[in-house]
């Protein structure tokens, strides 16, 4: 690892406190509260609209909070946004990828973007293409590439720079059943050294990589456990999700 | 400087583009035509010019010109050129990487700027190498070539800024090319109008003071007005995106 996660900061490396955002009179998301530590991989769920992809938003620095804060390796996002944004790594929902690049000249443009100096920058873009398997497309243009590979080059660019909180918005999308296996491999071998928070739709994905687990519904978490937890009181991941979400139920309060 | 790190990528992505290089090749098509016209033009009257007491230069009657066609051609050119900036960021997401990168909102649209500006300085040189050729036959104003090199890229300066701030202000680059080609449009009406009546339009014409610069003189003025025009819409682009990063 190129840049070695610093193993005596006390600061979890994510945490946010009563996160709410209202968009007029809508309120999108709620009173979240998050927190990670090194180590962690956390699945996070939710039906589609419930507040997932805003509160990740939130997180990463693409929409401000109506209130709350976000603090990043001890350092609150708002205050030195630049500063914090070196330890984000985040994949959105959809590959932020300019097809008309290769797959090099586009991963060290990532590399570059977030403030890799010259001299690590090769050895960066070996490893990670290594990781995510993408040594044979490196002078490929992305916009022929095949949705796997479009989307493997989309999270070699959210961990290039070695961020000690990687944000993965439904990554496995588009991929065959070998990749996703590579994938999840992937995503397990990050969280060693990383804290990872997934959104996913696939139950069984979060049950294989993730330790923690929240479900959001109508912009409420309404869990908040780690999947041992579960499995000892013998709860199914899907049972639960259904019983939560499921129709306009009142959200529960959080499992603590 | 992340700033560079963003216009290198524009450029990447314009010279990757088919559309550029055969811009480039239409624009110099067209100013060579224009200059050809104008050098045949001046042999013709060169020797009624010779009597006159104090006759006009070559650069005068060539040069000047074929920098008041490019005035023209920038104006259809920036809409299509700027569009994409922000607008197809927009719609291909990946707007979102730039945005959660350790950059500020400021390196990406002055990177953006500097790259169209780059751009655009190709415009003046291929025009100042089309000059040049004429030194084989006599000298060139130099003062009145740079005077014309200068005003073109503070008029180009102006144009990507205004194309800038519009493509920020939507996702569809279609709508944004042809709103930013409607307010241009609007600004050259402008200068017609500014010519016939001696009003306050006048003042904000930037046609009119791109003649001032055409003509040889530098006008202080002008030179400011320029300037505040680019800027104030690169600031307006620029709390656009954080208003933006804060209503949602």
């Amino acid at each position: 690892m190129l840049i070695d996660v610093i193993p005596d900061n006390p600061h979890p490396v994510i945490e946010a406190h009563s996160l709410n955002r209202q968009f007029g009179d809508r309120v999108a998301v709620c009173d979240v509260n998050l927190k990670l530590c090194c180590g962690d991989i956390l699945g996070f769920l939710g039906p589609n609209g419930a507040g997932k992809s805003t509160t990740m938003r939130m997180l990463t620095g693409n929409l401000a909070p109506s209130s709350g804060h976000v603090h990043i390796c001890g350092t609150d996002l708002l205050d030195d946004p630049l500063a914090v944004k070196r330890h984000i790594g985040y994949l959105p929902e959809i590959p932020p990828l300019y097809k008309e690049l290769t797959v090099d000249e586009y991963l060290r443009f990532a590399a570059r973007l977030h403030g890799l100096a010259k001299a690590s920058l090769q050895i960066a873009m070996d490893e990670v293409k290594q990781q995510c398997e993408l040594n044979d497309v490196g002078k490929r243009l992305i916009g022929v590439l095949s949705k796997g590979y479009q989307q493997r080059v989309a999270i070699a660019q959210a961990i290039i720079h070695r961020p000690q909180l990687i944000i993965l918005d439904e990554p496995t999308v588009g991929l065959d059943p070998n990749q996703i296996q590579k994938m999840h491999a992937l995503i397990r071998e990050l969280g060693k050294a990383h804290a990872v928070i997934l959104s996913s739709h696939i139950l069984s994905e979060v049950e294989s990589v993730c330790n923690r687990v929240q479900i959001m519904h109508q912009g409420k978490l309404v869990l908040d456990d780690s999947l041992n937890n579960l499995k000892q009181q013998n709860m199914n991941l899907e049972n639960i999700f259904i019983q939560l979400t499921a129709g306009n139920t009142p959200a529960r309060e959080p499992v603590q | 400087m992340m700033m560079f790190t963003i216009a290198g990528k524009e450029l990447k992505l314009l010279f990757a583009s088919s559309l550029v290089w055969i811009f480039l090749a239409g624009m110099q098509l067209v100013l060579a035509w224009v200059f050809l016209g104008r050098l045949n033009t001046f042999l013709e009257i060169q020797p009624q010019l010779t009597q006159l007491a104090n006759p006009p230069g070559v650069t005068e009657v060539i040069v000047s010109p074929v920098f008041s066609v490019a005035s023209i051609v920038l104006l259809a050119v920036t809409p299509v050129l700027s569009m994409r900036l922000f607008a197809e960021e927009r719609r291909n997401h990946t707007l979102a990487m730039l945005v959660s990168a350790p950059v500020s909102i400021s390196a990406i649209v002055l990177g953006k700027f500097v790259a169209l500006m780059i751009f655009f300085c190709l415009l003046p040189s291929l025009i100042v190498a089309l000059a040049i050729s004429l030194l084989a036959g006599g000298m060139l104003d130099f003062g009145l070539l740079g005077s014309n090199v200068l005003g073109l890229i503070l008029l180009a300066g102006c144009f990507a800024a205004l194309g800038l701030y519009i493509s920020s202000l939507t996702s569809h680059p279609t709508v944004a090319a042809l709103t930013c080609l409607g307010v241009l449009l609007c600004l050259w009406v402008m200068d017609i109008m500014a010519i016939e009546s001696e009003n306050i339009v006048h003042y904000f014409s930037l046609f009119r003071h791109f003649e001032n610069f055409n003509i040889g003189l530098i006008d202080s003025f002008s030179l400011v007005f320029f300037l505040l025009f680019a800027i104030t819409f690169l600031v307006l682009t620029i709390r656009h995106l954080e208003s933006e990063r804060l209503n949602g």
